[in-house]
């Protein structure tokens, strides 16, 4: 099979990607008896959680309290925030992939110092285009493909978004001309292109600086979470070091001291470990998670984009992350 | 910066640049209000933050008297956008109570102007979604229009000086003053001109 073909076959296993749901009603909100069982439904990756309401809403509606709907999930007592496709807090959450999912639904008592607020589909339909917005942006430097897109574009594309209607979505989404990200190699690689919730990378200078290398998924990554990577190049000694510096001036109380310093020294052996020549990179990441599956890091990050991203243009990456004991993960959000 | 190719965005480097040299001004010429800070975000290869401004005190802008409920506090975080390559403004507001007040609410007591200048630009509009450093959600001012009417406001105004380049100092206070009315905070004019004396 060519590339392309491969391609395209992932683009179609990823937009026919669910996961199996098992969901409960918060106990607060069952005023019949026996309680009502849970549902299950198969949610499309690409979904966003609040769209299931016409599935739910049935199975559930007989036994609510009166009062007005407004649907929230929780996952373990974590409220989980609605404009993340489902497929992405699938991988975030369920490192060890739980099937089905378990989530506890609720149609009353909106967290609403938590989430911002969801009046039903309008708004994920909004959030969306907001998110496509900002991808034109990045891509074009305007985002006027997505202001100008007709109505009928526009109603189209949420369409097929909604129902997973890959060949639909494709059609409208070409009109946006948000081009493919190509394959060069970018020596300081554009951090417009790479965004990250916690952490941003910046280049003040110029244009890219092309080479025959293939810019990587790891390239990307490392990008976007240097502090992950520890390389034997100048710059990355640089980074480690002042890694080091930040660790061993991290405030702690007194109990955790020497626990902190364990940790530094710990760092240290890393570091002279990976000055031999056969060992490319010590990483503390425990996983690197697209779309349910685990790349390769070598794959071409562009074949990872063009064919991994979400339909608002943005690819999402989850990592896993090892913790030193008893320390919170910077990343941990 | 030569101004002719300038896009009117700002790099997050030169945005901690602008913000200092913005919380210096504003403490000079606003000593009454209260300061803008400067929020360190923990980040080890680079600078990272936010400037925050909060308990912001203003009157409700319709009342010519002003009674213990009439009184609005704000919160404003002027966020960098690296999407967008701007500022942001992330503002939440309560009464005098603690209670937070709702979008309907907020913009019902803007002043006039202020509505004139969300209705008159299609580029500004509230929204509310996630703070990007505190994970909750915030109102905030959309920034998809703020390079393009940046690069208008320096190219138009001869008081900024840009024929010595792009003021990188005078952006945020350029900045503020605009997206400010849109929220009814209220700019001194002086904050908005020249170059340093």
């Amino acid at each position: 099979m060519d590339v392309g073909a491969m391609g395209r076959e992932a683009q179609k296993y990823v937009w026919e990607g669910a996961i199996p749901l098992q969901i409960h009603l918060h106990e607060s909100e069952v005023t019949t008896l026996p309680h009502p069982s849970p549902a299950l439904v198969l949610a499309p990756r690409m979904g966003y959680l609040p769209l299931l309401l016409p599935l739910l809403k049935p199975h559930f509606s007989s036994t609510l309290p009166p009062g007005v709907d407004t649907i929230w999930f929780e996952y373990k007592g974590l409220p989980l925030k609605w404009h993340i496709p489902t497929g992405v807090l699938f991988d975030l959450l369920c490192a060890e992939q739980e099937r089905p999912w378990n989530l506890t639904v609720h149609f009353r008592g909106y967290p609403g110092n938590i989430l911002t607020p969801c009046e039903g589909e309008d708004s994920v339909k909004w959030s969306f285009i907001n998110s496509l917005k900002e991808a034109a942006y990045i891509v074009n430097g305007n985002c006027k493909n997505v202001m100008n897109m007709s109505q009928s574009d526009q109603v189209e594309l949420w369409y097929s978004v909604l129902n997973g209607n890959m060949e639909a979505y494709q059609r409208v989404s070409s009109k946006l001309k948000l081009e493919k990200v190509g394959d060069q190699y970018v020596g300081k690689p554009n951090s417009n292109l790479l965004k990250s919730r916690t952490n941003t990378g910046e280049t003040d200078t110029g244009g890219p600086v092309k080479t025959d290398k293939c810019f990587t998924l790891r390239d990307a990554v490392k990008a976007l979470l240097p502090e992950f990577f520890v390389e034997k190049t100048l710059i990355d000694e640089e980074i480690s070091r002042i890694e080091l510096e930040e660790e061993s001036r991290a405030p702690s109380d007194d109990e955790s001291n020497t626990r902190n310093e364990e940790d530094v020294e710990e760092k240290q052996r890393e570091n002279v470990e990976c000055c031999c020549p056969s060992d490319d990179a010590v990483t503390k990441l425990k996983l690197v998670r697209i779309q349910g599956i685990e790349p390769k890091l070598e794959i071409p990050f562009s074949w990872v984009v063009n064919n991994l991203m979400n339909p608002e243009h943005f690819l999402h990456i989850c990592v896993c992350v090892k913790v030193p004991q008893a320390k919170p993960s910077p990343h941990d959000t | 910066m030569d101004i002719s190719s300038w896009d009117g965005t700002l790099s997050s480097s030169d945005f901690c640049l602008a913000a200092h040299a913005f919380t210096e001004k504003w403490k000079r010429i606003n000593p009454v209000l209260p300061p803008w800070s400067w929020v360190p975000q923990a980040k080890i290869t680079m600078v990272e933050g936010y400037l925050s401004l909060e308990n912001m005190c203003i009157l409700r802008s319709c009342e010519v008297q002003s009674y213990s409920h009439d009184v609005r506090y704000f919160d404003f975080h002027i966020v960098y956008s690296a999407s967008y390559r701007v500022p942001v403004l992330y503002f939440r507001t309560y009464s005098s109570d603690g209670q937070p007040l709702l979008l309907e609410d907020i913009e019902k007591e803007l002043p006039g102007k202020s509505t004139n200048v969300l209705m008159e630009s299609k580029w500004t509009f509230i929204t509310q979604e996630e703070h990007p450093y505190l994970n909750r959600p915030w109102y905030k001012l959309h920034p998809c229009g703020t390079s393009e009417w940046m690069k208008l406001l320096f190219l138009t105004d001869p008081s900024l000086g840009v024929s010595q380049g792009v003021p990188v100092e005078l952006y945020l206070s350029s900045w503020i003053s605009m997206v400010g009315q849109a929220v009814g905070l209220k700019v001194p004019l002086e904050m908005f001109n020249k170059r340093k004396e």
